[in-house]
């Protein structure tokens, strides 16, 4: 149906912990400006996948991985890619809030930039990521207070602004409102529906609610295996494979 | 077409030498501790070349002015007063901190361990300055006739009370060590598993009791870790000893005579000593010194280690 | 009335009498006389210390003045002048040293955190706690040897190569304890923004334990400035001015000493008077490093 190319594809995609394999063959495509939801129970390898895409699962000794990343047709495992610069690109967004302590707030949505030597015009930037977290207003006033003085739901969107900074095309959210109340779990839902309109996103989540919500298209893996990829509303009405439809359904997991 | 994904491609450079100063500041310490030993064998070459190594341990005249050389003396009081201080200092030690870990209500424990804290922290002169002035008379006029009334047909308390000597010194070595062992037994005990005492004190055990069935024989062997620790603190102590000791290059059984240790007379005349052989002499003492504190060392930090882990891996 | 005998009223005083088996009054006798030997312990352990306080500060107090601070020693069997030089030597030759071992003992404490999980960080890390117990005086000899041999002379310098190298193994292992504190995620945080390896262990996690840095250096400076030994033979004494790193110096540590084993009693005056003013130095290294840590908690305000 789609003739544009799918802003990442993986290919043929594997994962390792020393000897303990834990992503098998996995090949899929992320479309442009879409939400892939990424579901399966605990240790099926949804965060190794997403770890994988920036490079940060290779960062773990003894980990390594094979196959083949494309993100906009480059091979983001070829010599030439370094992986620093494609984590610019491909930004990440943690379970907890890992907001640095000893920095300001507006010290830590520029932290990215600061650290990189990018200059720009750092109040409009702080400005506008803290908009397009919904946290401005709550923070406007108090840029250089620390923050660690924020609550759990308010410093996860610091930590999605502070990621959005670096201006990424694509934004890996690993079950970034896991640890995060009812309601703030809802303002991160609403955030990540107005993000779609400009980014790339992929989110690990165990809670299927939370897919149906805010994903177009979901990928169930099982035990390091993709068992089936589609659009959410096929994966959670009509899924094609029996693993799939017991999961979805509730009978494991 | 299965390719390995290689984890270095595209490594800064910057990465590289934040990783060589790094492992230059580490190598550095080697270097130092190969540095220790160098200059220390080179610096008393002469001296054993003159003398000959068991001839210099051996030996128990030290006189600079005939080049005469022996070690002897400083050995013996090196380890008469390390005797002393373990002797007072390991009950005093051991139960402070039992006090602290399972006596002593919450306030107690803070007020008592900022003490204990305050003493670790006082320089080595001052304690030989206190000493001097206050433990040194004390002994001379109330201490020392006492001991050598009651006791003095043992040798060891034998002779007139001068005040200075071997006693005064392992005295103030022992009130030097205290926080050391006491503080390494603290954290001994702190990272015993409660269950432990519990299940003695579930049994009916009064808390003594369950001190001793429960946390001393898993304690013990940390504990030791902790006293040699301390032992090799009064090792290698210089100030406090120097000043209280007496100074004289002699060998004697009683406690109240004087004496000399390793590092008093390193200190006292490593500045004058002119030549080759008399540093030579001297840095031989510093190397016997070295090493045995360096075996101390290790070996008290493998039981800290061993007794602590193993403690952990039982809980 | 009838005074009826109850015989189990007349038995059963005495039954329960009976029933508190001795063995069991000896135990809580035992256990409460070892508490009380405890407590002696502790009073024994701190008697020597609030002695030692008191009498510093009460007679040490009488020395304290302007003159005493600011003025050179009097000649022998004159009274009068001070410690200027002594105190400023301290400084001086402990200023010295933090150059040589602060960067020295924070680089090979970064270096055990980082990448101190290979062979050489063992060895690195086994040599310096080894390291941390040797006898100050040892080292004192290695500076002579490496310093006043081929200056032929007694130098300020000479003794800062002796303190800084016995603050490296200390210092190494508290900053290893400090950086390894910081929590993994911040590190990757940092990695996921695309800011390379060495600017996040620089500029963020170092960053983060920075409080628990500082604190361990002034601890460690703390006891450089109460060390004696190795001064008596490397920067020796000096009873002037002196700002030359080549030349030699006066401390406190080392005037003190001399002081007290000095047969005069204005001396002996003197020299609590200057075990004074090294405790107070002490003293507010310490307090300054216990503050900073507490303040490491709340963050910056």
């Amino acid at each position: 149906m789609t003739a544009a190319r799918p802003k990442l594809e993986v290919e043929k995609l594997n994962a390792w912990f020393g000897t303990t394999r834990a992503l098998k063959d996995i090949s899929l495509g992320v479309q442009a400006r879409s939400v892939l939801a990424i579901i399966g129970p605990s240790g099926c390898g949804k965060s190794t996948f997403v770890r994988c895409l920036n490079r940060m699962h290779e960062l773990t000794p003894g980990a390594r991985s094979e196959g083949t990343v494309l993100l906009d047709g480059e091979d983001l495992f070829s010599g030439g890619m370094d992986p620093v610069r494609l984590r610019r690109r491909v930004g990440m967004v943690f379970q907890r809030p890992n907001v640095f302590p000893t920095m300001s707030i507006r010290e830590n949505v520029l932290a990215g930039l600061k650290l990189n030597g990018v200059r720009g015009d750092y109040e409009t930037i702080v400005q506008k990521t803290l908009q397009q977290t919904a946290l401005w207003d709550e923070v406007k006033d108090r840029l250089g207070e620390s923050g660690m003085r924020l609550s759990g739901g308010q410093q996860q969107r610091l930590c999605i602004a502070r990621a959005l900074a670096v201006e990424p095309e694509v934004l890996l959210m690993d079950e970034p409102a896991s640890a995060l109340d009812p309601i703030a779990t809802a303002k991160v839902e609403e955030l990540i529906d107005e993000l779609k309109e400009h980014y790339t996103i992929v989110i690990v989540t165990h809670n299927m609610q939370q897919a149906i919500r805010v994903s177009e298209y979901t990928a169930f893996f099982y035990m390091g295996e993709l068992i089936e990829y589609g659009t959410t509303k096929k994966i959670f009405t009509h899924p094609e494979r029996r693993q799939t439809e017991d999961y979805v359904t509730g009978k494991f997991g | 077409m299965r390719r390995r994904n290689d984890p270095s491609a595209g490594g800064h450079a910057g990465d590289q030498v934040f990783a060589g100063s790094l492992t230059l500041f580490g190598g550095g310490v080697l270097v130092v501790f190969g540095l220790i030993v160098l200059v220390c064998v080179q610096l008393s070459r002469p001296a054993f070349a003159k003398i000959g190594f068991f001839h210099f341990l051996a030996g128990s005249d030290w006189n600079p002015v005939e080049d005469s050389f022996g070690a002897l003396p400083f050995i013996y009081g090196t380890l008469v007063t390390a005797a002393i201080a373990i002797v007072v200092a390991v009950p005093v030690s051991i139960g402070l901190a039992l006090f602290l870990t399972e006596m002593a209500p919450a306030r107690v424990r803070r007020v008592v361990g900022f003490f204990v804290e305050l003493l670790a922290g006082i320089p080595s002169v001052v304690y030989g300055l206190w000493g001097l002035m206050v433990l040194v008379p004390l002994l001379r006029s109330s201490v020392q006739p006492a001991l050598g009334k009651a006791f003095g047909f043992v040798p060891l308390f034998s002779g007139p009370p001068l005040g200075l000597g071997y006693l005064a010194a392992g005295l103030i070595l022992a009130i030097m060590i205290l926080p050391t062992i006491a503080s390494v037994s603290v954290e001994v005990l702190r990272t015993m598993p409660s269950s432990l005492r519990e299940g003695a004190l579930a049994l009916g055990a009064t808390r003594w009791e369950a001190i001793r069935m429960a946390v001393l024989p898993y304690a013990r062997r940390g504990m030791l870790g902790a006293v040699m620790l301390g032992l090799g603190r009064a090792l290698g102590e210089t100030m406090a000893v120097t000043m209280l000791i007496g100074n004289q290059p002699e060998i004697h059984a009683s406690l109240f005579a004087p004496g000399y240790s390793l590092a008093s007379v390193i200190a006292n005349e490593y500045a004058e000593a002119t030549g080759a052989i008399h540093p030579g002499a001297l840095t031989g003492l510093a190397l016997v010194l070295f090493g045995v504190t360096l075996l101390l060392s290790a070996s008290a930090r493998l039981l800290v280690r061993l007794s602590t882990g193993q403690l952990r891996s039982a809980a | 009335m009838k005074e009826q005998a109850d015989p189990m009223a007349a038995e059963m005083p005495r039954a329960v009498a009976r029933r508190t088996p001795s063995p069991y009054r000896w135990r809580r006798a035992t256990n409460a006389i070892m508490t009380g030997l405890c407590a002696l312990m502790v009073a024994i352990a701190v008697v020597p210390l609030i002695s030692i306080l008191y009498l510093v500060i009460s007679r040490g107090i009488g020395s304290l003045s302007l003159t005493f601070f600011t003025h050179l020693p009097a000649p022998v069997g004159e009274t009068g002048g001070g410690i200027g030089n002594a105190l400023v030597g301290t400084l001086y030759i402990v200023g010295l040293a933090c150059f040589i071992g602060l960067p020295f003992g924070i680089g090979a404490g970064v270096f055990l955190a980082e990448r101190g999980d290979g062979k050489l960080g063992h060895a690195v890390r086994f040599t310096a706690e080894v390291l941390s117990g040797v006898p100050s005086v040892i080292i004192g000899v290695v500076a002579y040897g490496l310093v006043v041999m081929p200056m032929h002379r007694f130098s300020a310098i000479a003794g800062a190569v002796a303190l800084g190298i016995l603050m490296v193994p200390t210092l190494a292992r508290s900053t290893e304890e400090m950086v390894r504190l910081v929590p993994r995620s911040l590190r990757e945080a940092s990695l996921a923004l695309g800011v390379p390896a060495w600017k996040t262990s620089l500029f963020v996690v170092l960053r983060t334990s920075l409080g628990g840095l500082v604190n361990a250096a002034l601890l460690s400076v703390a006891r450089a400035a109460g060390e004696t030994a190795p001064l008596l033979f490397t920067a020796l004494n000096n009873q002037y001015w002196n700002f030359r790193p080549d030349q030699p110096t006066a401390s406190l540590t080392v005037q003190i000493y001399n002081y007290a084993i000095s047969p005069y009693e204005d001396w002996h005056q003197k020299a609590w008077g200057a075990a004074l003013c090294l405790l107070l130095l002490v003293g507010l290294l310490s307090l300054t490093a216990r503050a900073l840590a507490g303040r490491r908690q709340t963050g910056p305000a």
